[in-house]
């Protein structure tokens, strides 16, 4: 177990920079996640810290130590891949103990580890098969045990999700944070999933185009996002332009356009500093619409329906208001408003952020 | 429903039958006239006596001239085929594992040479390994040496003529095997703590067994058929089974004769290919030209 910490770090292929100078902190046990769409970058820093990929310029230090002239075997790093890559002409037992011959274990003790693996990652009994006669939810498994069984320093996964068919990814999700919490292994994950980011981390640290939006806990991501992409990225966000009003000693008046004056709490106005403009970010899921007239003292506004996705127990909105279109994610109570529906849109302040409009 | 499952399905007969067809009557009839004729009687130059003797067998198997022919056939197609492996081998993990854009241009020049006779290309050594060839005119012209090195007509540049036709072969079975080996292997088995030869030889080299044996047995059936080769670039007694079949045919006429040695060599060849396909199985060799 040891803390994995990047400084100053890039990487250029050619000349496309694939990471901008970046410094990240991945503290001793925790389970960080580097979240971001494709090409952002999150997979190139995970390779850097593997030994796949050497860093353009910058340090990578593991447990204080520095090694990015430490070749790849010599790094005691867990990596689980995508696809989970494990050997194909080796059986099950094989391929988990694969690691262990490296480091001296005697073939008894090997033989009790691997037991003890498989264990933990709750498949025992299968040492004798082969990957091929294994599901893709069980392959999983090995992959981990294969990772984990040589106690590395720091357990490397790279999307290993997504391969998965969806009710098998919220199980494996639950189990593989469970591990990894057993293990206590400093992890790094790398994911596009925004949901699966928010479910398992201690940490996340959004990127896009190679460079760091914003690191935070879960909560401090999805509640105080940095930036417009992070609002987006996280869910989906309405993203009004907004002016400042006035200022408390812990809140902040702002002057939404069509819902009048909103007050929100300081600590949902960290990103917007001593901006005179900002933009507040309305979550979809926290907009309501209703049908009546809205409740005594609630921020609401007028609007109109123009379209239903319809997703079962939700529904997502686009409501025009004035000259803007907002979408609104519901629980679809009874029936859903039918297109065209005029209703009345209620935001929380509580639920809303606003960051500052430097434009 | 009933009569349909009951029904034979003719379809997978129809299907065969043009394979069938060309088989038996470009395989299987002249084949077996070959057979009938090595019990033919051969009288004098291209005259025939029709019978059902065994001379020409009992000759193939109490002279120790065709004895040593098979001997040397099976030796120098053994050398050829490990000597092909190993030079294969390397090239063949080059174009599979390089981030060169354009890898269809590697293999492009890999099959360039077929575009050259077969003829030439063998003929192209007398000018790289004789007597007043580029090798030793450039030893020659270094001062390293007065006298030309004899490097022709022997086994050696048989050997080398053998292997040059033949590597393309190779190399495309192995590049095929190493193609479809997921490119994560190798880096999880270092990231485990491999060193890159022990990555390779742990994984990789494991994995593209199927391809180096589907290329080993094609070039050994292939050298093994041989006899342009010898005859262009073997001195007198550089000779294979394929060329006795050659002499006995077109120089002596004693058609009986090479009618026997012929079946005699399909009989081992083939026999290499059954005993292979038990241990190895043949479906690389489907894959390499699919």
């Amino acid at each position: 177990m040891a803390r994995v910490e990047l400084k100053q770090i890039t990487k250029s292929f050619g000349s496309f920079k694939a990471v901008h100078e970046s410094d990240v902190l991945f503290e001793e046990g925790s389970f960080t996640t580097l979240l971001g769409p494709s090409g952002c970058g999150k997979t190139t820093i995970l390779r850097m810290v593997s030994g796949l990929e050497s860093p353009t310029s910058g340090d990578i230090m593991i447990g204080g130590k520095r090694i990015n002239d430490v070749p790849i075997h010599k790094r005691n790093l867990g990596l689980v891949f995508q696809n989970y890559a494990l050997f194909p002409h080796r059986t099950i037992a094989e391929n988990i103990a694969f690691g262990l011959k490296y480091r001296g274990v005697s073939k008894a003790d090997a033989a009790q580890k691997v037991k003890d693996a498989l264990e933990i990652v709750r498949l025992p009994g299968v040492e004798d098969r082969y990957p091929s006669q294994l599901s893709g939810g069980q392959q999983q498994r090995i992959a981990m045990a294969r990772a984990i069984v040589i106690e590395p320093d720091v357990l490397l996964l790279d999307e290993p999700l997504s391969a998965l068919d969806a009710n098998l990814r919220e199980d494996m999700r639950v189990e593989l944070k469970a591990i990894q919490h057993r293990i206590g292994v400093t992890s790094i994950f790398v994911t596009h999933d925004q949901s699966e980011a928010l479910a398992m981390s201690d940490r996340i640290i959004v990127m896009s185009a190679g460079r760091i939006e914003q690191v935070g806990a879960p909560e401090e991501v999805y509640n105080n996002p940095a930036s417009e992409f992070v609002a987006n990225f996280l869910g989906a966000s309405n993203i009004v332009a907004v002016d400042v009003k006035g200022r408390g000693a812990d809140d902040v008046t702002l002057e939404v356009p069509h819902f009048g004056a909103v007050t929100l709490h300081a600590n949902r106005a960290v990103n917007l500093g001593d901006a005179a403009k900002g933009k507040l970010v309305i979550r979809a899921e926290k907009l309501h619409l209703s049908d009546g007239a809205a409740p005594e003292g609630a921020v609401s506004t007028k609007g109109v329906v123009e379209a239903v996705d319809y997703q079962g127990q939700l529904a997502r909105y686009f409501v025009r208001i004035g000259d803007v279109q907002f979408q609104a994610m519901n629980m679809i109570d009874g029936a859903p408003f039918a297109q065209g529906a005029e209703v009345s849109v209620v935001l929380n302040p509580d639920d809303c952020s606003v960051l500052a409009n430097e434009a | 429903m009933a009569d349909t499952a009951t029904k034979f399905d003719k379809r997978p007969a129809l299907l065969l039958t043009p394979a069938f067809i060309a088989i038996t009557a470009l395989v299987v009839i002249p084949m077996s006239f070959i057979l009938v004729y090595s019990f033919y009687e051969n009288v004098d130059l291209a005259v025939d006596r029709v019978a059902f003797q065994f001379g020409n067998w009992e000759e193939l198997l109490t002279d120790g001239y065709y004895h040593n022919a098979i001997w040397k056939t099976l030796k120098i197609s053994f050398v050829v085929t490990v000597l092909a492996a190993v030079l294969g081998y390397l090239p063949a993990y080059f174009i599979a594992m390089t981030k060169f854009r354009h890898k269809w241009l590697l293999l492009l020049l890999l099959i360039l040479p077929f575009w050259v006779s077969f003829i030439i290309r063998t003929l192209s050594w007398i000018h790289i390994l004789g007597n007043q060839g580029a090798i030793n005119g450039l030893l020659q012209w270094l001062g390293l040496t007065d006298e030309p090195i004899r490097m022709m007509f022997n086994e050696f540049s048989v050997m080398v003529g053998l292997i040059h036709v033949f590597l393309p072969y190779m190399i495309l079975n192995i590049y095929v095997s190493l193609e479809g080996i997921d490119e994560n292997l190798e880096p999880a088995a270092r990231t485990l703590g491999a060193t890159p030869w022990q990555a390779f030889k742990e994984v990789t080299l494991p994995l593209s067994l199927p391809g180096l044996a589907a290329g080993s047995l094609l070039v050994f059936v292939l050298t093994g058929g041989s006899y342009v080769t010898p005859l262009i670039l073997g001195g007198p007694s550089d000779f294979l089974f394929g060329n006795l079949i050659y002499d006995a045919v077109v120089t002596e006429l004693n058609w009986p004769m090479g009618a026997t040695l012929s079946f005699t060599l399909l009989v081992l060849l083939g026999s290499v290919v059954v005993i292979y396909s038990r241990f190895m199985g043949l479906n690389q060799l489907s894959k390499a030209f699919g």
